[in-house]
């Protein structure tokens, strides 16, 4: 029963904390709370899904279908977040300025909600498949009692909302007009922890062989499978010994984000087309 | 940002080139055998896990980097990169009170 615990605990605080932040990113949003649970939904059926042809996904591609199918859907998750924090870059503006109500800026932005949706469900389709891999494991062993198992399932589910809707109110805490700038902050940075996982995988799927000798290695000081290194990964995208290429995807994200947001946020829109629209 | 990746990955895509053969693991009863598994320092390898287990396992390991889910009755193979010498511990998530190894890079 700990075990399950456990393990459900940590799989949901890491697709947990990502929904808080969505959540955060798209208050005030009409309709915000359909997108999110859409993706939460289809998220949970997608890791059903995935769990339940593990074997088939896995001999895809000579083997290497599972790490091209996780970096595939990373990759994907990126680009949301970018479209999503390029698209806020250029008309968050306007819409602080403005009444939250004002109908057709709005209507546009039930577009990047559909995108923050879409990560959303890759956050819960990635965590939620080992939880479903892991439970399907213990039940069918059937070493533990099935009470037991549903327990410490419930019980980590119920901690693991507990610590992402604290995120989420934390959040919350901070001044409107400022959380704006939070949350692209946030964003960015989950983005580029996200396209430095997307890298890994390539590389362990053996798509990317050049790059891959570690750089630094801070075990020393932050352990990455202790919980607060697990929360960093995900938040921020901490690794304690990143190689060449993660390194380099992780800067790569940051700038181009950065760089699309200036572009695309600067007061005299006039002058230049608008690629986020 | 995409467009730069994009650009970069041809440089980056090489066939993966291996000084020895896949390195045969057997996962059984949530144990692997065997349990220390030696690679040459700063060559990259590749163990070919069979998981014997009716259920599905995830080769999981920080120090390698590496997460891999194999199967119930199925095989999978893990690339290890080119190590520094020293150890590096693996383990079966879904049962890491039995399922333990390490990986020692000489």
């Amino acid at each position: 029963m700990l075990s399950a615990l456990l393990i459900v605990f940590r799989e949901v605080i890491e697709a947990g904390l990502i929904v808080g932040i969505v959540l955060a990113a798209t208050q005030g949003v009409p309709r915000r709370d359909f997108a999110v649970s859409t993706g939460v939904l289809g998220g949970v059926l997608g890791a059903c899904l995935v769990a339940a042809f593990a074997g088939g996904l896995a001999s895809l591609f000579q083997g290497s279908g599972q790490e091209l199918f996780n970096a595939s859907i990373l990759i994907l998750a990126v680009m949301m977040l970018t479209w999503h924090n390029v698209w806020m870059a250029s008309h968050g503006r306007e819409m602080a300025r403005e009444l939250k109500a004002a109908g057709h800026e709005v209507v546009t932005g039930k577009r990047t909600l559909a995108a923050l949706g879409v990560v959303v469900g890759v956050a819960v389709l990635r965590e939620g498949s080992e939880v479903v891999l892991f439970l399907y494991g213990i039940a069918a062993q059937g070493g533990v009692s099935n009470a037991g198992l549903l327990a410490g399932g419930a019980l980590g589910l119920a901690a693991g909302a507990a610590v992402s809707a604290l995120m989420y109110l934390g959040l919350l805490t901070i001044p409107a007009g400022r959380l704006f700038q939070v949350t692209s902050g946030l964003i960015t940075l989950l983005a580029a922890g996200m396209a430095a996982q997307a890298v890994l995988f390539l590389q362990n799927g053996g798509y990317i062989n050049a790059w891959t000798g570690t750089i630094w290695d801070t075990s020393w000081l932050l352990r990455e499978d202790s919980i607060p290194g697990r929360l960093l990964h995900t938040l921020v995208g901490y690794v304690q010994a990143p190689d060449g290429g993660q390194i380099a995807a992780y800067l790569a994200t940051i700038a181009g984000i950065l760089l699309l947001m200036r572009m695309t946020g600067r007061p005299q829109p006039a002058r230049r087309p608008q690629p986020a629209e | 940002m995409k467009r730069a990746l994009l650009f970069l990955l041809p440089m980056l895509i090489a066939t993966p080139a291996f000084a020895d053969g896949p390195i045969p693991v057997t996962l059984q009863n949530h144990k692997f055998s065997p349990a220390e598994i030696h690679v040459k320092a700063n060559t990259p390898a590749v163990i070919a896990l069979t998981n014997k287990d009716a259920t599905a396992e995830e080769f999981d390991s920080t120090a390698l980097q590496v997460e891999k889910v194999v199967a119930g009755n199925s095989s999978g193979n893990v690339r290890i990169r080119a190590l520094a010498p020293g150890r590096y511990p693996f383990m079966g998530e879904y049962h890491s009170s039995t399922a333990q190894g390490v990986v020692v890079a000489k």
